[in-house]
């Protein structure tokens, strides 16, 4: 398999590590993983940790923006971190920098979502 | 200068062959030296075309069929995707940022734009019912900007030949 992803619990916060290539091929992976995880409902918002991730292309957008829209319809807030700057170069094209919020690291993402006391 | 160094590859238009056109066009320029950035530039272009060819060309029916067509010429790069699928209707409204007429499948609309970005040049023609063909190409500067030399160089492996 070219993507892992890996998920973690944090208090109400739902840690989405992202590892490999994440394409047309591989979203379908990342799109079933995360959207179990939102409709179970025992996490309120959603970080993407994005430092492993190697490779991403318009299908990544794709899959990011609708568990976006997922979760804003539930309230919840969804922010990126350890973006490389090929990914970075994708989102600011995109414009996804208007509706999440960027950070260094997990630790400052979840300081961000004020689950960090 | 020698004619061009071309290279063809024709696959099934299975979303699992996505990543080895991507790692086979990146194979086949690395003769040119060029940085991860330029790399991953063209290596992002041509996932684009490809899953355009696979998504909408072909509607996800595997039996169709992409090439694609890579050539090097100095210090350029040339790509050409092909697919004999639907084609497009109106390449204008598909060029528009953020337009796709596939939003149930969770596509963006930013192939096209994302093609353009990362490539210096970029050109769709299409005919209905016939096939899409995207020609693109791209310097590549790593190559001219510095010749390698093995001894005594910097944490890039470059530096100016004198
Ligand atoms: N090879 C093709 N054959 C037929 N139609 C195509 C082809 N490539 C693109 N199109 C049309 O052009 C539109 C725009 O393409 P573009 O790649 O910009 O967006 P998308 O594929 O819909 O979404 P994204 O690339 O962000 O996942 C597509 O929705 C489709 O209607
Ligand atoms: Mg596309």
């Amino acid at each position: 398999m070219s993507l892992q992803v890996e998920l973690e619990h944090y208090r109400n916060v739902l840690i989405v590590r992202l590892r490999g290539e994440l394409d047309h091929h591989t979203a379908d992976i990342v799109r079933h993983k995360m959207e179990e995880a939102i409709l179970r409902g025992n996490s309120d918002h959603i970080i993407l940790s994005l430092k492993e991730l190697q490779f991403m292309d318009s299908s990544g957008l794709g899959v990011i923006l609708g568990r976006y829209k997922q979760l804003k319809a539930k309230g919840g807030k969804m922010a990126v971190c350890a973006v490389n700057p090929n990914v970075y170069r994708l989102f600011e094209l995109s414009g996804l920098f208007k509706i999440l919020t960027i950070h260094e690291n997990e630790r400052a993402a979840l300081t961000s979502l004020e689950v960090v006391s | 200068m020698n004619g061009a160094n071309m290279m063809m590859l024709t696959f099934s238009a299975r979303s699992e062959n996505e990543s080895f056109a991507r790692v086979a066009v990146a194979a086949f320029v690395s003769q040119l030296d060029p940085t991860m950035e330029e790399l991953n530039d063209l290596k992002t272009a041509v996932s684009e075309a490809v899953t355009n060819a696979i998504i909408h060309g072909y509607d996800g029916d595997p039996d169709g069929m992409v090439t694609i067509e890579v050539a090097i010429e100095g210090d350029t790069v040339s790509i050409v995707v092909i697919d004999k699928g639907r084609g497009i209707e109106d390449l204008e409204l598909a060029r528009q940022p953020l337009y796709t007429s596939k939003p149930e499948l969770e596509r963006s609309g930013m192939g096209f734009t994302i093609m353009e970005n990362f490539m210096d040049r970029f050109e769709v023609s299409s005919e209905p019912g016939q096939g899409t063909q995207i020609a693109m190409t791209k310097r590549i500067e790593s190559k001219k900007r510095c010749t390698i030399k093995r001894i005594g160089v910097g944490p890039h492996g470059c530096r100016l030949e004198t």
